[in-house]
């Protein structure tokens, strides 16, 4: 059938034809669903947890802040490691010759150890000597020797204790670690390193990578996600803090979490654990372009005149052809 | 002094011109009796044919309700009681918006409305599906609270995996937020006005013929 004006009148030939009124029927739907909106929102309210600050961080899990930020020096963190679009330290995922987090390059550049460690510390060294030459003497040492340190005060955190919010490390061949971290922990403790972590040479900033991508590196964002359920193997994307909806339309996005091949190391195809990112969003975009396409594809298109749900739905116009029968 | 008015001339042929032509296809394919009917096949009376029309209804309350969040501006719906139940309306919106949209989605599945030359129909439907999740994924990441903060953290690897977060950063507030409120509702709303043209310039569907099969 066309869509020509007259097409319609020959479309329906034969069929008998009922008042309608399209403009009430609308108004009365935007009314009732107003004011079922208004009730639910009335009393249900919404959820609006407060965001996390590193300052919280910093004071309620001061050895993961700690542990952390050395950790971005060591660059073992997940940012400091991550690739693309942030730096070139990983491979990113790949589905084999399919890696579009590599052809797109590098166009959100973050140092980890120089944003979230070294760059705050010398801004903050501005006003403390002690500090200053600390990072001196750690910027002019060798990368070997830079490794030392860390490695021996990332294994002495392992049984670090805080006293009055200080995180105390047994005594070693730290360098100047213990003092970099000490001056860290205080800055972050303060709320300093919330707003360092902004600072972008402008006056405003509505970019939140840098601060959310070391939160993200430690343990306290994501044990706090975890008690809200909010964890990618919780079905955390379609879930919300608090007792409420959430994002349930994407319960089959985050349903391939929690499934084979996607949960396995060894996978199928090529598809697993490692890669389940890039799978999933392949797998999702092949399936959506499927249900746009399904007045085309056999069976699927085929499955509404098999299963008799539109009998029901129709009931009026089969009644009469069923009793003629 | 004559002061009767002179007649309108009116030139020789309305035919030609632009103007005249885009008139005359309005007037063809869309005549006022389809886009506003006020009568219809009996079987429409099926209480599926609500779904479409509740949905619509929530995206108005939707975009109204957004409106005045972005009006006031982010902090007022974490800071005032009046901004908290604005942004409660909007968010319990949304989701009457989703849910009245998958039972449209899944009313018009099982109707087959695709038939009979109405498959763009349906693929704009299911492009304004995909489209609204993503304007609902860009709220929830610009909503300012510990929900927008993780979600940021969590999907930025998926994003990243697929190339897509090298231009859609979603640890960037401004850029979710700019699309959330702008761009993305823009699409929404206007794949909605062409989907209910195509709807109207149409039909409804007649009914599965039992001989007949479900194809376009």
């Amino acid at each position: 059938m066309k869509a020509m004006g007259a097409t319609q009148d020959e479309y329906y030939r034969g069929m008998r034809m009922v008042p309608y009124d399209l403009v009430k029927e609308l108004v009365l739907a935007v009314a009732g669903v107003g004011i079922l909106a208004v009730v639910v929102a009335a009393i249900l309210s919404s959820p609006d947890v407060r965001p996390v600050t590193i300052a919280a961080w910093a004071q309620n899990d001061p050895v993961d802040f700690v542990t952390t930020a050395s950790g971005e020096l060591a660059g073992t963190t997940i940012s400091a490691g991550y690739g693309n679009p942030y730096n070139t330290n990983g491979p990113g995922q790949a589905w084999g010759p399919v890696a579009p987090q590599k052809w797109f390059g590098t166009r959100i550049p973050i140092d980890s150890a120089n944003a979230f460690v070294i760059q705050p510390l010398a801004i903050a060294a501005q006003e403390n000597s002690q500090l200053s030459s600390g990072l001196d003497v750690w910027q002019k040492a060798s990368s070997d020797q830079q490794g030392k340190w860390l490695d021996s005060y990332t294994k002495a955190l392992a049984d670090a204790k805080v006293t009055n919010g200080a995180v105390v490390v047994a005594d070693g061949d730290y360098g100047p670690l213990t003092e970099m971290m000490s001056s860290l922990l205080v800055i972050a403790q303060s709320g300093g390193l919330d707003g360092l972590l902004q600072i972008s040479g402008r006056f405003y900033q509505t970019d939140y990578t840098p601060a959310l991508l070391f939160m993200g590196d430690g343990g306290y964002l994501s044990g706090q996600a975890q008690s809200w359920n909010l964890l990618g193997n919780q079905w955390g994307m379609m879930n919300e803090t608090g007792r409420y909806p959430g994002q349930t339309w994407l319960w089959l996005y985050t349903m391939w979490y929690q499934v084979w091949p996607f949960t396995s190391d060894t996978g199928f195809l090529g598809l697993n654990a490692s890669n389940a990112d890039l799978g999933i969003i392949i797998l999702m975009t092949v399936l959506t372009a499927a249900l746009a396409a399904v007045p085309l594809i056999p069976i699927l298109r085929d499955v509404p005149r098999w299963v008799p749900i539109h009998r029901l739905i129709w009931r009026e116009y089969y009644e009469p052809k069923r009793k003629a029968a | 002094m004559d002061t009767a008015s002179p007649s309108i001339v009116q030139p020789a042929d309305e035919g030609a011109g632009w103007t005249q032509r885009v008139r005359q296809v309005i007037d063809k394919q869309l005549p006022m009796d389809h886009l506003l009917p006020t009568r219809q096949p009996y079987y429409v009376g099926s209480w599926v044919y609500v779904f479409g029309v509740v949905t619509i209804a929530a995206l108005v309350w939707v975009v109204v309700s957004g409106v005045v969040l972005a009006f006031m501006g982010p902090q007022w719906w974490h800071d005032s009681a009046v901004g908290r139940f604005f942004n409660s309306l909007h968010f319990w919106s949304v989701q009457l918006f989703f849910i009245f949209m998958v039972l449209h989605l899944w009313g018009q599945y099982f109707m087959a409305g695709w038939r009979h030359g109405r498959a763009a129909t349906w693929a704009i439907g299911v492009v304004i599906f995909g489209i609204s999740i993503l304007t609902a994924f860009t709220g929830y990441l610009s909503q300012q609270n510990f929900d927008s903060q993780f979600i940021a953290v969590n999907a930025k690897d998926a994003m990243n995996a697929a190339g897509i977060g090298a231009f859609f950063n979603v640890l960037n507030f401004g850029q979710m937020y700019g699309l959330h409120i702008m761009l993305l509702p823009i699409g929404v709303t206007i794949l909605v006005v062409l989907h209910i043209v195509m709807v109207r310039a149409r039909g409804v569907v007649k009914p599965i013929d039992p001989e007949g099969g479900a194809r376009p």
